[in-house]
């Protein structure tokens, strides 16, 4: 039997332990064993762990500082939110799924798009500049969200910009936001998201585009001399993290029966970027615990009242300054050292941190 | 240790042997923003709760017990606290306080049967199509439309400039319906200028009123950028009619803000902690004594302190007590707020089959750092 290639056993042990998360937090809310409060986190969790991910694309492995990602999770969530509402209304279709995953890629694909046309002129910049300019569309096309309407009226839709004066039934009313949609999302939906973002992204790593995007990363000269089309690998990175904050973006929305646009602002961008840093940029394993512990930590700290975002922050600084204390890193490096050496694979360590 | 620890665990037992025997307490959860940008309001609605839990309380019989969860003004969050409200036990609720967190929470507590009297969310949205959510506040196209009238009326203004936020729902709602009421009723408007959240330089919008020659601006918005708006105007010494709804009301209590800059203002709202009403000056009394450092009670307050004594009188007269399931206390709660009547601080209230409240507005002039009735 061929041996599997250390990145193939990796990938199986992350679709392996979300997995069985999955199973654990499913059989929990099957028996009545989960609280609502944490029943009602289970979906935003999914579509965080995603956004994390999809970002940790960009930020990780690109290398590139995004500070718009929640720009392209609210252009899916308005979407989702619209295609829903839309083949209920004027197509009829009464099967939940089959709007759910219409709605899905279609934000996705939207997003997606969007993350096409931003990208052609800002991954022409680089470092400090590129996060300037993407925070800046962040908050173009939050600005834009805010100003448009929608409705549906015996089956065709009306858009204006910036006056409600349309006929039939208001699905999204500019700065009050989507009004009264189907929430149609499931924590099942969201496990098989995560699944796919976590296939996405580890394939594309792993493969010939993910080592040209790694290599522009790391030296962008180098990268070019040896004929690698920076802008093009930067561009896929960049546009597969939009399409799949977008999918993620519309689960968010299906999963609320009103939402605005002002939830996308700026502080979603740099929430979702902490659960980047501090799972580690580049490790899509720790983007996937920090997402789901930090989003259930607000909850979890109700008991300090009004401190409670205090006692967050300082969580926050705490884990930063374990995670990068030298004693405490070295002693991991120690202890995956050891595991791999009865696993009989030696490699050389030392500093493996970039 | 050991010893501190055993006697310990006995205090905490027989505290709750103590809680089983004695009748089990009405749990209203108060869900609103008391920590944030918008937390003047959640406050005001967690001190004006429990004023009127601790009156409840201290006459006997039917007791309350107040469940207070933050939601930092996000619906996401608020809906998180919903949650944990129910975890915690809770029967009915009185919130959100404001508008977005609260149509993401009547949707789910629509579809859970959980009642909600909200005393603060002033969207029509909040309650159309759900039986079960109730408003003690107007709704924010009456905020557009009783204005209008009242400037056309009282010839307070002949020309009109509007500023409002583009960004927030209440405000471009009561912008709309009071631009369609001033059409309808034959008042002028000369300049209709906007800014979004956060903006901190609004010398623009005012010299625009300026130069259209209003003498009225109407601020459908909330006082922090009011307050803003009356300095950006005495700069350029622009003195028009400013008009204000109830979002204005605060503006006094609002820290560092000089406010002989509000004096003349008009503004709307179905409380005024400076009447001289018994009812009104108890209330003040009892909230300043424990409201930080004092700070009087806004219309929120008085919205939500009536909050909890309707729920409270309709619990005692359809018989809910704290052994009642939410979903059995809502389909009471239903049946009473259909046809009670209630007198409360903000005056006396029917409710009609949509939930929203029928009650009357007034006017008042802000004058010497206090608010006088309009007329006098």
């Amino acid at each position: 039997m061929r041996k599997m290639k250390r990145t193939t056993v990796d990938a199986i042990i992350s679709y392996g332990i979300v997995t069985i998360a999955f199973i654990i937090a499913q059989s929990m809310i099957n028996n009545g064993a989960m609280t609502r409060a944490l029943k009602g986190q289970m979906i935003p969790i999914c579509v965080y762990i995603v956004m994390a991910v999809s970002l940790n694309l960009v930020v990780g492995i690109s290398g590139e500082l995004s500070l718009g990602h929640a720009g392209f999770m609210s252009i899916g969530a308005f979407t989702g939110a619209i295609v829903s509402t839309w083949l209920l209304g004027a197509m009829n279709v009464q099967n939940t799924t089959v709007r759910l995953i219409t709605a899905l890629v279609s934000g996705g694909i939207l997003a997606g798009a969007a993350g096409a046309l931003i990208g052609i002129p800002v991954l022409r910049l680089r470092g400090d500049y590129l996060a300037i300019v993407t925070l800046a569309f962040g908050e173009i096309i939050r600005s834009i969200l805010n100003c448009l309407y929608f409705s549906l009226d015996n089956g065709q839709l009306y858009v204006s910009f910036n006056s409600p004066d349309i006929p039939g039934k208001l699905i999204v009313s500019g700065p009050a936001g989507t009004k009264a949609i189907k929430t149609i999302s499931t924590f099942p939906a969201g496990f098989v998201l995560i699944l796919i973002a976590l296939f996405v992204v580890l394939n594309l790593i792993n493969s010939r585009s993910g080592r040209a995007i790694m290599a522009s990363r790391d030296n962008r000269i180098a990268a070019e001399a040896m004929g690698v089309n920076v802008t093009k690998y930067k561009m896929m990175a960049f546009v597969t993290s939009a399409f799949l904050a977008g999918m993620a973006g519309a689960l968010y929305g299906l999963n609320f029966s009103t939402f605005t646009a002002a939830k996308f602002k700026f502080d979603t961008s740099i929430l979702v970027l902490v659960f980047v840093v501090l799972g580690g940029i580049g490790n899509i394993w720790g983007s996937v615990i920090a997402a789901t512990l930090l989003t259930v930590l607000p909850e979890l700290l109700r008991a300090f009242s009004d401190y409670r975002m205090l006692v967050y922050a300082i969580v926050l600084i705490l884990v930063m300054l374990a995670t990068n204390n030298p004693t405490i890193r070295s002693l991991i490096v120690r202890m995956k050292n050891s595991v791999q050496q009865k696993d009989g694979i030696h490699q050389a360590q030392g500093g493996t941190e970039r | 240790m050991k010893k501190l620890f055993a006697v310990l665990m006995v205090a905490v037992m027989l505290m709750s042997c103590a809680a089983v025997l004695a009748e089990a307490p009405l749990k209203i959860a108060v869900i609103g923003p008391f920590t944030g940008g918008a937390d003047i309001y959640g406050k005001a609605c967690k001190w004006g709760a429990e004023v009127a839990r601790d009156e409840i309380n201290a006459k006997g019989g039917l007791q309350i017990e107040l469940i207070e969860l933050d939601d930092v003004h996000d619906p996401e969050t608020s809906i998180n606290a919903y949650f944990t409200a129910i975890d915690q036990g809770a029967q009915m609720i009185d919130g959100t306080t404001t508008t977005g967190p609260c149509l993401a929470v009547s949707a789910q507590a629509f579809e859970d049967r959980m009642f909600m009297l909200t005393p603060s969310a002033s969207n029509d949205g909040v309650v159309a199509d759900k039986d079960n959510m109730y408003q003690v506040c107007f709704q924010d196209p009456q905020m557009g439309i009783i204005p209008a009238d009242m400037i056309k009326e009282n010839g307070m203004g002949t020309k009109v400039a509007i500023i409002y936020n583009v960004s927030d729902d209440y405000s471009t709602t009561i912008y709309q319906s009071f631009k369609a009421e001033a059409a309808k009723i034959g008042l002028e408007i000369v300049s209709e200028t906007s800014f979004i959240e956060g903006d901190a330089d609004y010398s623009t919008q005012v010299l625009k009123a300026k130069e259209a020659g209003a003498d009225l601006v109407f601020l459908p918005i909330y006082y922090g950028p009011a307050s803003l708006i009356l300095r950006a105007a005495k700069d350029i010494g622009y003195a028009p009619v400013f008009f204000g709804v109830d979002g204005m009301d605060g503006i006094l209590t609002l820290e560092n803000f000089d406010t002989s800059l509000a004096e003349g203002v008009i503004l709307l709202t179905p409380f005024s902690a400076y009447d001289t009403d018994e009812a009104v000056v108890n209330f003040v009394q009892k909230y300043t004594a424990i409201s930080e450092n004092g700070v009087l009670p806004n219309q929120f307050a008085a919205d939500s302190y009536d909050a909890i004594y309707a729920l409270y009188q309709a619990s005692v007269n359809a018989g809910i007590t704290g052994e009642t399931s939410y979903q059995d206390a809502c389909e009471l709660l239903i049946k009473q707020f259909a046809e009670m009547e209630f007198s409360g601080l903000t005056g006396t209230m029917r409710w009609d089959e949509t939930g929203a409240v029928n009650k009357l507005p007034a006017a008042y002039v802000i004058k010497d750092g206090s608010y006088v009735p309009y007329g006098n």
